[in-house]
């Protein structure tokens, strides 16, 4: 009697578990982050918002009963790692769609191998270059830098700046980003007198300030790095007693650099998504609900103050479950249903996406905002 | 070029020097005592700042360094028991890749204990703006700071081996190992004090810089390279020489971007390194002779 029981509970047990296999498969999600490593203030973020939204959705039952696994491989921000963890994650795990990397340098080197091997890959990389031209199955979700140098010169043409200083990194994002402004300067009528490259390491760059600073003619500095040396030039041009605007990159969206560079920080413009000044957005604002419940869910949960490139991971990874959401699970289809995808809002901005755009973002996406007190505000004149 | 250009330069070359010369002592005292280059000298810098950062959240900054300090050098001591102490005359290139390990090791610890995120202490007078004017230019009172650190550093340092008990047996230890042993001192342990006292040194110089540099869980690599191509520029062995070389090779650095651009320094200081190697590969201030009877 008593065996004749435990084999009707197995059957049962067996049956139920196939039941659930037919209806509900796991989409098996890879992700390319630098989680450790001199890019890890762009990892981290975004490699535990995945890991945040994951656990929530899966909670919740998934897409339409499908369940996410996500393959989280850490690059240390190296492209050759890149391309090996790109091909494990096609070949081998045959994941779904891949996220990441986090860097410029490294999405440029398995742009690729994702189109070869035809998978999704939703970066959350700057650079112009991953979706110009656009490959089939690449995305981004980090506003372009086109976009992020157009909203500085406009800032600077208001300001009536016209002769800068160009300061950047010896990193895929720094040189992408000296190319845009040098390339997008004469449009505006501004004039770039001088530019220097830093090691991406540097630990003081006093010097350099000293050469810059003794040109009288220039109105205004522009520094294009991710890295703790946008905190030291901003110490060590106001050391100089140097008092011109300092412009940033939207490479400075990260709460520690400001804390870093204290004092320093004060008055510092820079273009960023809306997610840093998330709570001063007025409540009809579209973003509005999307950019303080992450906030609050992520603060909540990390104990961290969050920024904009965990939103890129968070951007990524929505869109892909919106993708899977309307088209199922054939890879194809979502592709198309991305591809198609208009009026999304995310983090980063309202994306719209079409066969020729593949990131979706306005120029309306980028706004500047400041530094007072200490706290990311919106730059008003 | 202007007085008030070069005065500035000449200060960032300075800045830049001193904590090059600050790293590059800590490499000396081990060598001194062991023969070798102690690769995870970086490393410490870095524990001494970030432990010093952990603990002004309940100690006031004075007493947080000086804790910090007291635990860097216990660190020290602990990675030469379980690392070195038992080892049987090992050969240089075995301990090299043994602190090239310790070095990755902390490095790794240290992600996992403070995470990936930038860290400075406090200017120790006045905050990130606060200048004071030398000869014409601006500077930071923290560079101040750095250039006394070392200085005493360096004056501690040679009173030390000059005339305590302890100094003397660690010069007996470099100078020949054998004959230190039939004289009753115990080599093994001179060896530890070595790595305790280049610990703490390590340790108070990555709490001096910490306001310039910041702290983040990688920066010993970099401080490493610079501060091992003053110790070779000088000569191994000597502070006074590591401090000389260490100026110099700021000040080339620093003079170099009115020149060439920025992107440039650091090629300067590795074909110096390069160039010291092949053509004085004593060092600048170091004896051929001297040079001659060692294993490195």
């Amino acid at each position: 009697m008593k065996r004749s029981f435990t084999v009707v509970i197995m059957l049962a047990a067996s049956l139920a578990l196939s039941v659930s296999l037919a209806v509900a498969e796991t989409i098996k999600v890879g992700a390319i982050l630098a989680v450790t490593g001199p890019a890890s203030f762009l990892g981290g973020p975004e490699a535990r918002t995945l890991e945040m939204l994951a656990e929530e959705l899966n909670a919740k039952g998934g897409i339409n009963g499908n369940k996410i696994e996500l393959v989280i491989k850490d690059s240390g921000g190296n492209p050759e790692k890149a391309i090996s963890f790109a091909k494990q994650l096609i070949e081998e795990e045959k994941v779904f769609a891949i996220i990441g990397p986090s860097t410029s340098g490294e999405t440029l080197k398995i742009k690729q191998i994702c189109e070869a091997g035809k998978t999704i890959l939703l970066s959350c990389a700057a650079a112009e270059q991953i979706v110009e031209p656009v490959a089939k199955y690449v995305f981004k979700t980090p506003q372009k830098d086109s976009h992020v140098v157009h909203a500085i010169f406009e800032n600077m043409k208001s300001a009536k700046i016209s002769k800068v200083a160009v300061l950047a990194s010896n990193t895929g994002f720094g040189q992408a980003g000296k190319g845009q402004i040098e390339k997008q300067a004469p449009e505006y009528g501004i004039r770039v007198l001088a530019t220097e490259v830093y090691d991406s390491k540097a630990t003081d760059l006093s010097a350099i300030v000293a050469k810059l600073a003794a040109n009288k003619e220039i109105q205004a500095v522009i520094n294009w790095s991710v890295e703790p040396a946008q905190a030291i030039v901003l110490k060590n041009i106001r050391q100089a007693g140097w008092n011109v605007p300092i412009y940033q990159s939207h490479g400075f969206g990260n709460i520690k650099y400001v804390q870093a560079a204290g004092a320093a920080a004060e008055g510092v413009i820079f273009p960023a998504g809306r997610l840093l000044i998330a709570d001063k957005l007025a409540d009809k604002h579209p973003q509005k609900a999307v950019l303080t419940s992450y906030t609050k869910n992520y603060e909540a949960k990390f104990k961290e103050e969050v920024s904009t490139f965990g939103g890129h991971g968070y951007d990524a990874f929505k869109i892909l479950c919106r993708g899977i959401e309307v088209a199922g699970t054939n890879r194809e289809k979502v592709r198309d249903a991305i591809e198609n995808l208009k009026g999304f809002v995310g983090t980063a901005g309202v994306f719209n996406f079409s066969p020729t755009d593949h990131n979706g973002l306005g120029t309306d996406s980028v706004t500047m905002l400041t530094v007072k007190g200490g706290n990311f505000v919106e730059y008003k004149k | 070029m202007t007085l008030e250009l070069f005065s500035q330069y000449l200060l960032a070359g300075v800045t830049y020097g001193i904590i090059y010369a600050i790293v590059g002592i800590g490499f000396n005292i081990i060598y001194n005592t062991t023969g070798i280059i102690n690769f995870a000298q970086g490393e410490f810098v870095m524990l001494g700042g970030m432990t010093a950062i952990s603990l002004t959240q309940w100690l006031p900054l004075p007493l947080a360094i000086g804790a910090a300090v007291v635990v860097v050098m216990l660190i020290g001591a602990l990675v030469e028991i379980l690392f070195i102490r038992w080892l049987d005359r090992p050969s240089v290139l075995r301990m090299i890749i043994i602190t090239i390990g310790i070095s990755i090791l902390i490095r790794e610890a240290a992600l996992h204990i403070w995470g990936d995120g930038v860290r400075s202490l406090p200017y120790f007078a006045g905050n990130e703006i606060t200048t004071i004017q030398v000869l014409g230019a601006r500077v930071s009172p923290q560079v101040l700071w750095v250039i006394g650190v070392c200085a005493v550093m360096v004056l501690a340092l040679s009173l030390f081996f000059k005339y305590t008990l302890q100094g003397k047996k660690m010069q007996a230890c470099a100078a020949n190992r054998m004959a230190a042993t039939l004289c009753g001192i115990s080599t093994k342990n001179m060896v530890t004090l070595s790595f305790m006292l280049s610990a703490g040194i390590g340790a108070l110089a990555g709490c001096v810089m910490s306001p310039i540099t910041y702290t983040q869980y990688d920066i010993g690599t970099g401080l490493a390279i610079k501060g091992f191509t003053v110790a070779i520029l000088g000569g191994l062995g000597s502070s006074m020489a590591a401090v000389t070389a260490g100026l110099l090779l700021g000040l080339i650095e620093a003079f170099s971007v009115s020149v060439v651009p920025l992107a440039f320094q650091d090629a300067i200081a590795i074909t110096l390194l390069l160039a010291i190697l092949f053509f004085r590969p004593h060092g600048l201030f170091g004896s051929k002779d001297a040079a001659g009877l060692k294993e490195f």
